[in-house]
């Protein structure tokens, strides 16, 4: 039987024959997360049904990333129960604040994230990884708890919809613009419950940062997945993350985990995407997009550069382009902040972090923060702020009567040098 | 199992972050988190739900982040059980996992803000009382039913592991 990708890779982790969309499956997982907000509920749930010992603590990974380092006695309180879990059980992927990053880009960078894995987080940008070919998902603390005890997860089985995009993309657009139009076109319930499968000759020259930004969306489209099929990008990405002998992966593995080609989608989206502007996503929705260049009355109070969508280091390369010699828009906040240590060394070493603060700008250690209105960059009532995070929903960054507008880093610089929306191309 | 209560009428699209803010996140405790159920769109929403009431919605209810909070808070303000036309998927098995009753529906529209409803779970009627109308949706497949029938994911997993 022909299958998709994310068929596949379900199957090999079930004792089945065969699987079918709708079919609900329980399956073996190879990787679990929890962070400060999810896993501490998990932990409870845990040691309220009687377990004392997890069933395999390397298949277990604790970060502290939404409210650290702790905003406040009650965040430290939530910290503190990662800590003491990871402590107790003998976790060793824990990752304390110096060694932290915001999850979604410190997993795969770490190389704890693998071609072909079944990966389940209690969070919902999880769907982040299947850039790196796996299929990855977002799940509540119940389920990571539940994988606590037996390493198992069910699963409805999703149907696949594929989306294909060609043609050439134009300077300034990048992953996050091709997420932003996809979610425009279809919708925040476009491919609920559906495995999303980004293809075509565009993303075969995506970096994999840019991956990341596309999957990382997934979810805003109601999306379980947001697949790309590993190619050589993948595998030298992976063989530069990856340094154990545990880690080993094979060229031959890569070539396995492709969609067959008589595999059933249940939609195909074909799009030629090389007249596609750089977009914006307006309040209250992600799928509420537009042209920046169609944007330019709209005045910022603050802007955002990071997260687990647009916090790596090529996004900060391009926002460090555009700000070089720069001085933003006075009374403009500008807050930068890269989504891993490594990251935020590396752009201390190319000297991106003295361009940002040169030009203004706040320079911070790895949080997600701002981005769910946790800390370091909160909206008051009327502010309208650009953020390169995930979800404009209401108060989502702060006051229920504050505005938030999502964009790729490019327009994000650019808008905060001019202080209202705007095409990078005109500050160049 | 039988659920009376009156209906609170919302729109498309609830994501999580209007059912319980993120600052709100620090704490798993159901009744803390329900006295802000909904607080961001609806702010008075705590205080016009009795306990047993109902909560009524359109496509998508429960977009958003992962946070389990979400369905805490629904049940930790008093509400016995979401109807809505469509749910996102992982409200929908977080629902599941900690047993908050949802029905999906997708005449969930015909219903106004107000009306009195009864919902059968086990064989999936909707009643509509003030109306005098009755629905009838699709029972949940018998994977669900039986964590659904074990009060949640965790009772059903301690009965099949041993610890």
């Amino acid at each position: 039987m022909p299958y998709t990708i994310a068929e596949k890779i379900l199957l090999a982790h079930t004792k089945k024959k065969d699987i079918c969309p709708g079919d609900f499956i329980e399956a073996d997982i190879d990787l679990a997360l929890g962070n400060d907000i999810t896993a501490p509920l998990a932990i409870a749930e845990f040691k309220k049904a009687g377990f004392k010992k997890v069933l395999d603590r390397d298949k277990i990974v604790l970060v502290p990333d939404h409210f650290a380092p702790a905003k406040d006695l009650r965040s430290a309180n939530q910290c503190k129960i990662l800590a003491d879990f990871a402590k107790e059980q003998k976790i060793k992927n824990y990752f304390e604040i110096g060694c932290m990053g915001i999850e979604h880009a410190l997993l795969p960078e770490m190389g704890l994230v693998l071609p072909g894995d079944l990966v389940i987080g209690a969070d919902s940008h999880t769907c982040t990884y299947g850039a790196l070919g796996c299929y990855a998902t977002g799940v509540g603390s119940t389920d990571l708890a539940r994988s606590f005890i037996d390493g198992k997860c069910w699963f409805k089985v999703p149907a696949s919809v594929k989306f294909i995009y060609k043609g050439k993309l134009n300077k300034w657009v990048g992953g996050k613009d091709l997420i932003l139009y996809t979610i425009g076109k279809i919708g925040v319930d476009g491919a609920l419950y559906k495995a999303m499968e980004f293809s075509g000759p565009v993303i075969v020259k995506l970096g994999m940062d840019e991956r990341f930004t596309m999957s990382n969306m997934a979810i805003e489209a109601g999306g379980r997945a947001g697949i790309i099929e590993p190619d050589d990008i993948t595998f030298k990405y992976i063989k530069e993350v990856t340094r154990s002998p545990g880690h080993q992966v094979t060229r031959k593995r890569f070539d396995t985990l492709k969609s067959d080609k008589d595999a059933m989608y249940e939609r195909t989206y074909e799009w030629d995407v090389s007249d596609l502007e750089p977009q914006v996503a307006c309040p209250h929705l992600p799928s509420n997009v537009k042209a920046a260049s169609a944007l330019k009355e709209v005045k910022l109070n603050q802007v955002v550069i990071g997260s687990c969508t647009n916090g790596r280091l090529s996004d900060l390369r391009i926002a460090a382009r555009l700000l070089k010699g720069k001085k933003i828009k006075a009374g403009l906040k500008l807050i930068v902040i890269p989504a891993t240590q490594k990251i935020y060394l590396e752009a201390v070493k190319e000297g991106l972090a003295q361009d940002f603060v040169k030009a203004g700008g706040v320079f911070s250690t790895p949080t997600c923060g701002p981005c769910l209105g946790g800390h370091m960059g909160i909206l008051t009532e009327g502010e309208a702020c650009l953020a390169t995070t995930n979800r404009n929903f209401i108060g989502r960054m702060g006051s229920p009567k504050s505005f938030v507008y999502l964009s790729g880093p490019a327009v994000a610089a650019a808008s905060a040098v001019t202080g209202r929306i705007t095409h990078p191309d005109y500050i160049v | 199992m039988l659920i009376k209560g009156k209906a609170h009428k919302l729109g498309d699209d609830i994501n999580t972050d209007d059912i319980i803010a993120a600052k709100y996140l620090v704490s798993s405790d159901a009744g803390e988190l329900g006295r802000h159920c909904l607080e961001n769109i609806k702010p008075d929403f705590c205080d016009k739900v009795s306990a047993g009431d109902i909560i009524v919605a359109g496509k998508n209810f429960g977009c958003g982040s992962s946070r389990e909070h979400a369905p805490l808070a629904i049940k930790g303000c008093g509400i016995s059980a979401v109807v809505a036309k469509s749910f996102a998927g992982i409200f929908f098995r977080n629902a599941i996992n900690i047993g908050l009753p949802f029905v999906e529906l997708s005449q969930a529209k015909e219903i106004n803000d107000g009306d009195l409803l009864e919902i059968d779970l086990a064989n999936g009627i909707i009643k509509n009382l003030t109306q005098n109308q009755a629905y009838k949706t699709q029972a949940f497949p018998e994977f669900l039913q039986d964590i659904v029938k074990e009060g949640g994911l965790m009772n059903y997993i301690k009965g099949r592991v041993t610890k």
